[in-house]
């Protein structure tokens, strides 16, 4: 029996991004509110000062501020049909762990996806037809309209203190800025980071090409900036160690930056660091969240009693915790019922490394910012036409070359040996003279019936709980989609001026030991239909009224843009529903 | 006997500059007119006279010392102040008949805290009553209301753990003779009421002079050097005079409000004993008040012997490389930092102050400034002792004392090894 603790009005499950949001908000409206972190407190001129933070192999490479696959990990199989194995070293995404969640080590990029991203399955169908789309695709309407979000948007903006060009200002098409966006009310607060060398080359001759390119938000400060919380932030340096990395130099918008200040002198906050959430706790009914059970380092339970349970964590273990919970009926692929682990989906990125005349061309790659770049969107969601082409989706591509650090940065062309005093003099001809955005296409990737989560059946976690199983491959519509843009994205480069452009589709299956952005998406979707999503429109459970689900899981698929300026939207629409409607009168918001 | 004395002399400065030390006033109609609020004494539970002695016993900074932040008890005393000498213990002064001070008449109290007089015996002046002195006795009383209305602790203080022969209480009459001018304060009818309101708060309740003012050998008061800067725990308290190359000159009214409500302004940020100062007293303020302390200090002449002496160019040279190298990504290649976030190297005053204690410890240890209600972030300066030699440090502490015109001593690498240790 765990060790019962006082009661709370609400309890917080992980301390990111949206936990943040959600205790500052209701802590705001007077709750008294205990947030729970499976991972350490951090700090950042102590946790990662800028004279120890860039450090490549320490962070980059070793992991320093992610998950411990010890904690726990996943289990992952590309087909319904093999057995799915544990991951044991981080690949294709980062968990992440530790007050500020990925806040801490992401890269600024603050993207808001397309009005046509939220009606995704009535849009696509009203313009290209039902049967456009493959059959065993999954997207959905997400219950919520970019209009509704908005306000949202600028608050996330507002409080990170955005750099960025408007495109779309009240409707009125902006020059310099994304003419594709959806309206935004107002300017980004701060003005768009100036851009290294190759990104204003790239932009230029995007230009040229008849493109529109537009400096990407960037959550890296041009510019010092108080926020509306009375939160300070600091110019950027420029550094190049950005994501991956935390920053000291309280440049990065991340919740240590922009809220937990505030969120700390509220006294009717707490936090508890290093305990882990094993299980949110249901009434006899199955239909009330009464509290949740964690256990702490030494391994002691308590008992954590709440009148309302946020989840907070990550993407995967956010529908790992419903399943272990029995909340919400677990998603069968055979007979396309339940909710609870449906529409997993990921990110399409692939990358053209270009080779340039060095007599010509010194990019000094290392003089960057996490969300640098300057891209297109022309080729993003619906923003061109589908028809000829037949897939759908799409993603901005850019050069959004981050860093030049020197593990990693070690562009060669194709045919130099591996290794050896050939590698090393094609590596000193080249660094200064290549480009290597990363994931330079930033594809979306839709939701099919046989991309899920469920729980493993054979691996099991240090409590003995089973292990998260992803079963994910990439589908012929991303795989067609991706070879398109990419072809697309290396025009560009060439027409900078490149002698060569090497192109590394993205190719299936699903390869888990490669890097492909951390943005997991889905599984815990909301939705219109409790029958085909787990939340309502307001990021409510269906099954149990007083708990309220945060996160990219919530996204019925993923569009081609970074997700973290979505689901922090999603958060304070969320906190509005909850603080202006929950608490007056606590039950369903939406009557299915 | 020589050496007795000396060290008699020691307990008694080290003993002043540990603690807060501050003047005691006898009241006069005139006191009582820059005092407070200039009501008549009320009933000790009357609510405007409690809350009138919070508002003094946090300006008063009594928490600093009376509450040990490791028991969580407010005004329990416990907190002991650590001197080469012994160990000074703050009492307990909660309303507790047994081991507080539940039983003290009101002049028992007003002899304490103006007149560093106990019921058996005298205060040592680490408790600052040679600064309280300059209070009003109706100012002392309400603060003595607010403390009768806390919760009694028991909590039996051991106050004087000092060895012989400061142990000696009586020693502190000839200190008193000596140092203790035991005077309400006194307007000076040709400033203006704000002005007055300043010093009586800085003089009085404030006791800014106990760290700021330098002291003789004795521990006294150098009068005539008021608030021109003192070196105590590892700190030097910098000069708070308007003196424009050493003190506040560079500040407007405005600044220096800013920087004691919320611990930052456009060039500096406090950390450190004043850090602590000011979440624990000046932030909760009235802004009027912070006003006439400013007000006050700006008209504080202090004229600071000059500082230059000539620096070594090939440590200039490796300070500013160093300078560029570690320091400039936050405070900026022209030393301006960000206002409010960092400090603004090349206009302040303290880091070319005559003592370099300050900049040699924060580069050596870091330091975090305060966070406070209005200014939330708390942002940090990291140590760099593990990553930068005695010569590295002082080479750019140098460099930074003698660059965007100021003008400063060397530091050298044996204040920089002194620093490192605890």
């Amino acid at each position: 029996m765990a060790n019962p603790l006082p009661h709370r009005d609400a309890v917080i499950i992980g301390l990111g991004w949206t936990g943040s949001i959600l205790a500052y908000e209701l802590a705001d409206a007077g709750l008294d509110v205990i947030a729970i972190e499976r991972g350490p407190w951090r700090n950042s001129a102590t946790d990662y000062a800028p004279n120890y933070a860039q450090d490549e192999l320490r962070y980059r490479i070793r992991h320093e501020l992610f998950l411990r696959p010890a904690q726990t990990t996943f289990t992952f199989r590309n087909k319904m049909s093999e057995t799915a194995l544990p991951i044991r070293n981080w690949g294709s995404f980062m968990p992440p762990n530790g007050v500020g969640g990925g806040g801490v080590h992401w890269n600024g990029e603050t993207w808001r996806f397309l009005p046509s991203d939220f009606i995704l399955r009535t849009h696509l169908t009203k313009r290209y037809g039902a049967r456009f789309l493959p059959h065993d695709m999954t997207i959905q309407d997400w219950g919520v309209t970019y209009q509704e979000l908005e306000p949202h948007y600028d608050r996330f903006e507002y409080l990170c203190g955005t750099s960025g060009t408007a495109g779309n200002l009240q409707g009125q098409i902006r020059d310099g800025g994304n003419p594709f966006e959806g309206p935004r009310s107002r300017e980004y607060p701060n003005p768009a980071q100036p851009q290294p060398f190759s990104h204003t080359l790239f932009a230029k001759a995007a230009r040229e090409l008849g493109y529109k390119p537009f400096p990407q938000p960037s959550g890296n400060m041009s510019r010092a900036y108080e926020n509306p919380l009375g939160v300070r932030l600091g110019p950027c340096t420029y550094c190049g160690f950005c994501e991956w990395f935390g920053c000291a130099n309280y440049s990065k918008s991340s919740p240590q930056t922009t809220i937990l200040p505030a969120l700390v002198r509220k006294r009717n906050f707490q936090a508890r660091d290093n305990c882990e959430v094993t299980r949110i706790n249901l009434d006899p009914s199955g239909k009330r969240a009464t509290g949740v059970t964690f256990v702490d380092q030494s391994g002691t339970e308590w008992e954590q009693p709440a009148d309302l349970v946020v989840l907070c964590a990550y993407t995967i273990f956010n529908v790992q915790l419903l399943m272990l919970s029995n909340i919400g009926q677990r998603y069968d692929p055979e007979s396309n019922q339940g909710v609870i682990g449906r529409n997993f989906s990921h990110q399409t990125i692939s990358d053209v490394t270009s080779f340039f005349d060095r007599t010509k061309f010194t990019f000094n790659p290392f003089i960057s910012s996490g969300a640098i770049g300057m891209c297109i969107d022309e080729f993003n969601g619906d923003n061109f036409d589908h028809g000829p082409h037949g897939f759908v989706g799409g993603g901005y591509m850019g050069q959004v070359q981050t860093n030049g650090r020197p593990i990693e940065t070690t562009p060669v062309p194709p045919g130099t040996p591996a290794w050896g005093a050939q590698w090393k003099q094609a590596v000193r001809d080249n660094y200064q003279c290549a480009t290597k955005p990363g994931t330079g296409v930033h594809g979306s990737m839709y939701s099919y019936r046989d991309v899920y989560l469920d729980l493993d059946p054979t691996y099991r976690d240090r409590f003995g709980r089973p292990l998260v199983r992803i079963t994910m491959d990439f589908h012929d519509n991303e795989i067609r989609q991706n070879r398109f843009l990419t072809d697309k994205f290396a025009e560009i480069f060439k027409a900078m001026g490149a002698l060569q452009t090497v192109k590394e589709y993205r190719k299936a299956p699903y390869d888990a030991t490669k890097y492909q952005t951390t943005h997991l998406c889905g599984g815990a979707i909301m939705g219109s239909d409790p029958r085909t999503s787990a939340l309502n429109r307001y990021l409510q459970s269906w099954d149990v009224p007083n708990l309220f689900v945060m996160g990219a899981s919530a996204f019925p698929q993923n569009a081609g843009y970074n997700p973290t300026g979505t689901v922090a939207a999603l958060a304070y629409w969320s906190a509005q529903a909850i603080r202006s409607q929950y608490l007056q009168n606590p039950g369903p918001l939406v009557h299915a | 006997m020589r050496s007795g004395l000396k060290s008699i002399a020691q307990l008694i400065a080290l003993v002043t500059l540990a603690g807060c030390g501050r003047p005691v006033a006898a009241e006069s109609p005139t006191t009582e007119a820059v005092a407070s609020a200039q009501q008549p004494p009320q009933a000790a539970q009357e609510p405007a006279l409690v809350d009138r002695g919070r508002y003094l016993t946090e300006a008063a900074d009594c928490a600093a010392c009376h509450t040990d932040p490791r028991s969580g008890k407010p005004f329990a005393g416990g907190r002991p102040i650590q001197t080469p000498f012994g160990t000074v213990v703050a009492a307990n002064i909660t309303p507790d008949r047994k081991t507080g001070i539940g039983t003290w008449s009101d002049k028992q109290f007003d002899d304490a805290v103006r007149h560093g007089r106990m019921p058996d015996g005298m205060l040592y002046p680490a408790m600052p009553y040679p600064y309280y002195t300059r209070m009003s006795r109706d100012d002392v009383l309400a603060i003595r209301a607010y403390l009768r209305t806390l919760t009694p602790v028991e909590n039996a203080v051991h106050s004087n753990q000092l060895p012989f022969p400061f142990s000696i209480r009586a020693m502190m009459h000839v200190w008193d003779g000596l140092y203790f001018n035991d005077k309400p304060y006194a307007p000076d009818p040709s400033k203006s009421a704000l002005w007055n309101r300043g010093a009586y708060l800085v003089q009085g309740a404030g006791h800014c002079g106990a760290c700021h003012t330098p002291k003789n050998f004795l521990g006294g008061d150098k009068a005539r050097q008021a608030f021109q800067g003192y070196t105590l725990q590892g700190w030097f308290a910098p000069n708070i005079t308007n003196d424009e190359a050493r003190g506040l000159g560079k500040w407007s009214v405005e600044d220096i409000a800013s920087y004691l409500k919320t611990g930052h302004n456009r060039l500096a940020a406090a950390s450190g004993m004043m850090g602590e100062e000011v979440a624990l007293a000046s932030s909760r303020m009235t802004d009027p008040d912070l006003q006439a302390i400013a007000t006050y200090l700006k008209d504080q002449p202090g004229q600071s012997p000059p500082n230059a002496a000539p620096v070594n160019a090939m440590s200039m040279k490796a300070g500013k490389a160093i300078y560029e190298d570690l320091c400039s990504a936050c405070h900026a290649p022209d030393g301006r930092g960000v206002p409010y976030l960092i400090p603004n190297l090349a206009e302040s005053s303290s880091v070319a102050s005559r003592d370099d204690t300050s900049i040699v410890r924060v580069v050596v240890h870091g330091s975090e400034s305060v966070a406070t209600d209005k200014e939330p972030t708390g942002p940090a300066m990291p140590a760099f002792g593990w990553q930068l030699n005695d010569d590295q440090i002082a080479a750019v502490a140098t460099y930074i004392r003698n660059s965007w015109g100021h003008a400063a001593s060397p530091v050298t690498a044996a204040e920089v090894s002194k620093a490192r240790k605890p």
